[in-house]
């Protein structure tokens, strides 16, 4: 039972800091399909900082500096996004899917290279963080709890607060619901949707180093990161773009994932006998159904995926 | 000259040969940072495929496998293209390749069914996958990049629950199709000694072709093609002015769909490969797809064209000196040269600009000679 608890807290944590960055992009009016291809850019950055420098830190300095590194670096992939969706006005979707693609091969291509300059017969994509994890975690009883858990509990209200409390908050919102109207009263609609965009590649970023960091010592980077990101995706929608729904979204979805992990420690699952697959597969079936009836009166940011051309105002 | 730049499709050509310049030269420069001493051969190798080797027969038979490959990519790019001219974009295609995989390896293997009846399924398969995304569109409103994206995670554990069944016993593989039931084999159609009997190549690559220019009818000179266009242009437009714009949307992806099942059952059922069991991500098939449909234009004769060149590099990062790089460089190739398409519409946009500022220009210059002639007079 702690261990469905363990495993529900942390892929909740995962789901909703990365729902949380899919809802700042679109709250700004882009679409952020390349979630997935983010979460991997920013988990790669997370694990090389621990590679290189676990022993040389102190436990909080190596625990800041990965969570950092990893929301630098996908906020760094994101402005990818952003200079060819916003400046360039290309289309949302292929650039989204093409940043999925680029996410795991670049990824890949970078890590080998890495592995193979430090010892030529390993051409794997492996990066191994093992030590490092032991310091993100601390033993309450069977219950390992993980500094991860308390950074999206902050990080989710931080959320809360900008989008809601502040002026950049509720201005960003107007850029996605009206950017000609914003633009009226002197918004700068292309800085607001920039803004929008890193903090999406930073949430991204972070819920990356969370999610490989979750129940393994070492990441197989070509791989990626098994459709969290699209996940992530059906959360937000669940949630309505809205940060405390997001909460409660990441956390359900989180306990079917973390089932899957663990159902065979249940007598009454195991006697069941369902195949593992089908307790990977249920997430994304609620969601299509839970997406059929909540479709139609649909909360989603009026103006998002649409470039924003000066000239329609 | 001018006329000629102003055409839509040259500009769609060039645009796609500047991206793949592009993509190209980033990976060249990716090559460089990892070891400058090999990046060069290493890009030509990329390039190169098949013309790595000397000899003629090799040459030829390697030729035959990237065409082999190249069929299933052509149908891919078929089913995203077709969806997008009716503003969908099918990103389920990836799912429904897959479940094109599941259906036609199952009948195979399991059924040990003749080929057509397999490649049937399969087509059926897809066309399923792509309807449910449909009618989750017309009746819900659910759009179709989220519901495809959650099929496809979906349909990749059900494959991978169904073809455990008919998988080896000692290894994560489905059976080979050529031993287990040889009537379930696309025919050949005696293709293979052309390409020194390189015994995959048959009725795929010939069919992948005749489906590209019937897409290209469809959509262009049908009144069927013209229905669905106007769909997508505008949906409200299309009810108005009385077609069914609900069941369009819905056999669009449908259709959509069924190439994309279709393609599955062309490469399968040639057992030029074998399914890993326990896949962690959906095949890249279908979202090469999305790069073969925009890098050849959105227009199916592109598509071939494009699907064979994707192909051709994806087999030539097999090629590079893997003590120094790995295969994956392709991969990085065409991403960087999909995330490149993604620019198509401003390359277009700058390159019509230029030339209305260049008429403008010349336009003037008459204007003021026409003037400075009527002065002297």
């Amino acid at each position: 039972m702690t261990l469905l608890v363990q495993y529900t807290l942390i892929f909740a944590s995962v789901l909703i800091l990365v729902a949380l960055g899919g809802c700042f992009a679109e709250h700004s009016g882009v679409i952020n399909l390349g979630l997935e291809g983010t979460m991997l850019v920013g988990a790669m950055g997370g694990a090389l900082t621990m590679r290189y420098l676990t022993d040389k830190l102190p436990t909080f300095a190596l625990i800041l500096l990965v969570i950092l590194i990893s929301m630098a670096a996908g906020a760094l992939y994101c402005s990818l996004l952003a200079v060819a969706s916003i400046n360039l006005k290309a289309d949302q979707t292929i650039v989204g899917t093409a940043l999925n693609m680029l996410g795991i091969a670049g990824v890949t291509v970078v890590v080998k290279a890495i592995n193979t300059a430090a010892n030529p017969d390993d051409v794997s994509s492996v990066i191994n963080y093992g030590a490092a994890r032991e310091k993100f975690l601390v033993k309450l009883g069977d219950f390992e709890f993980s500094w991860f858990m308390l950074v999206t509990l902050i990080l989710l209200v931080a959320a809360y607060v900008i989008l809601y409390k502040t002026r950049f908050g509720l201005r960003m919102m107007a850029c996605g619901e009206h950017p000609q109207a914003a633009a009226s009263v002197g918004i700068n609609v292309f800085k607001m949707r920039w803004a929008g965009v890193l903090i999406s590649g930073a949430y991204g970023g972070l819920g990356g180093i969370v999610f490989i960091m979750a129940g393994a010592s070492e990441w197989r980077f070509e791989y990626g990161v098994a459709g969290f990101g699209f996940l992530s995706l059906a959360v937000m929608i669940f949630g309505q773009w809205k940060p405390q729904r997001i909460a409660l979204a990441g956390l359900l979805f989180g306990l079917f994932r973390a089932l899957s992990n663990v159902y065979s420690s249940f007598d009454f699952l195991a006697k069941m006998d369902i195949p593992s697959p089908v307790y990977n597969m249920l997430p994304y079936i609620i969601s299509l159904i839970v997406l059929a009836f909540t479709s139609k009166s649909s909360q989603a940011p009026k103006a998002e995926g649409i470039p924003y051309d000066k000239g329609m105002r | 000259m001018k006329k000629i730049l102003k055409n839509d499709g040259v500009q769609s050509l060039l645009a796609s040969l500047i991206c793949i310049l592009l993509g190209l030269l980033i990976g060249y420069v990716v090559l460089l940072f990892i070891e400058p001493s090999g990046a060069g051969e290493a890009i030509k190798a990329v390039i190169k495929n098949f013309l790595t080797y000397n000899k003629k027969e090799s040459q030829l038979k390697y030729l035959g496998n990237t065409l082999v490959k190249a069929a299933p990519l052509v149908m891919c790019s078929l089913s995203i293209l077709f969806s997008y001219k009716v503003g969908l974009f099918n990103i389920g295609a990836a799912g429904q390749y897959c479940i094109g995989i599941a259906c036609s390896l199952y009948c195979a293997l399991a059924l040990k069914l003749p080929w057509w009846v397999c490649t049937l399924v399969a087509v059926l398969g897809g066309a399923l996958a792509g309807s449910i995304s449909g009618l989750l569109k017309a009746y819900c409103n659910v759009n179709e990049v989220i519901s495809g994206i959650m099929l496809n995670w979906i349909i990749l554990y059900g494959t991978n629950m169904l073809l455990t069944n008919v998988k080896e016993a000692t290894s994560p593989y489905t059976k080979e199709v050529a031993r287990t039931s040889a009537a379930s084999l696309l025919p050949t159609l005696g293709l293979g000694k052309f390409f020194n009997n390189n015994k995959y190549v048959g009725v795929s690559v010939i069919a992948a072709v005749v489906i590209a220019v019937i897409v290209w009818v469809v959509l262009e000179k049908t009144r069927f093609g013209y229905e669905l266009r106007a769909t997508g242009g505008n949906k409200n437009a299309a009810k108005y002015a009385g077609m069914a714009e609900k069941r369009n949307i819905i056999v669009t992806l449908a259709i959509s769909g069924a190439l994309a099942g279709l393609g599955a059952a062309m490469l399968y059922l040639t057992s030029y490969e074998q399914w890993n069991c326990s896949t962690s991500s959906v095949p890249g098939m279908g979202f090469n797809g999305i790069a073969a449909a925009f890098l050849g234009g959105l227009n199916p004769i592109g598509a071939i064209l494009s699907s064979f060149f994707i192909q051709h590099i994806t087999a030539g990062g097999a090629y590079v000196d893997k003590k120094i790089y790995c295969a994956q460089i392709s991969d990085l190739i065409s991403s960087i040269i999909i995330y490149l398409c993604g620019f198509v519409f401003f390359m277009k946009l700058m390159m019509n600009k230029r030339i209305a500022k260049q008429e403008e220009r010349a336009q003037k210059a008459l204007a003021k000679k026409a003037a400075e002639g009527g002065k002297e007079q």
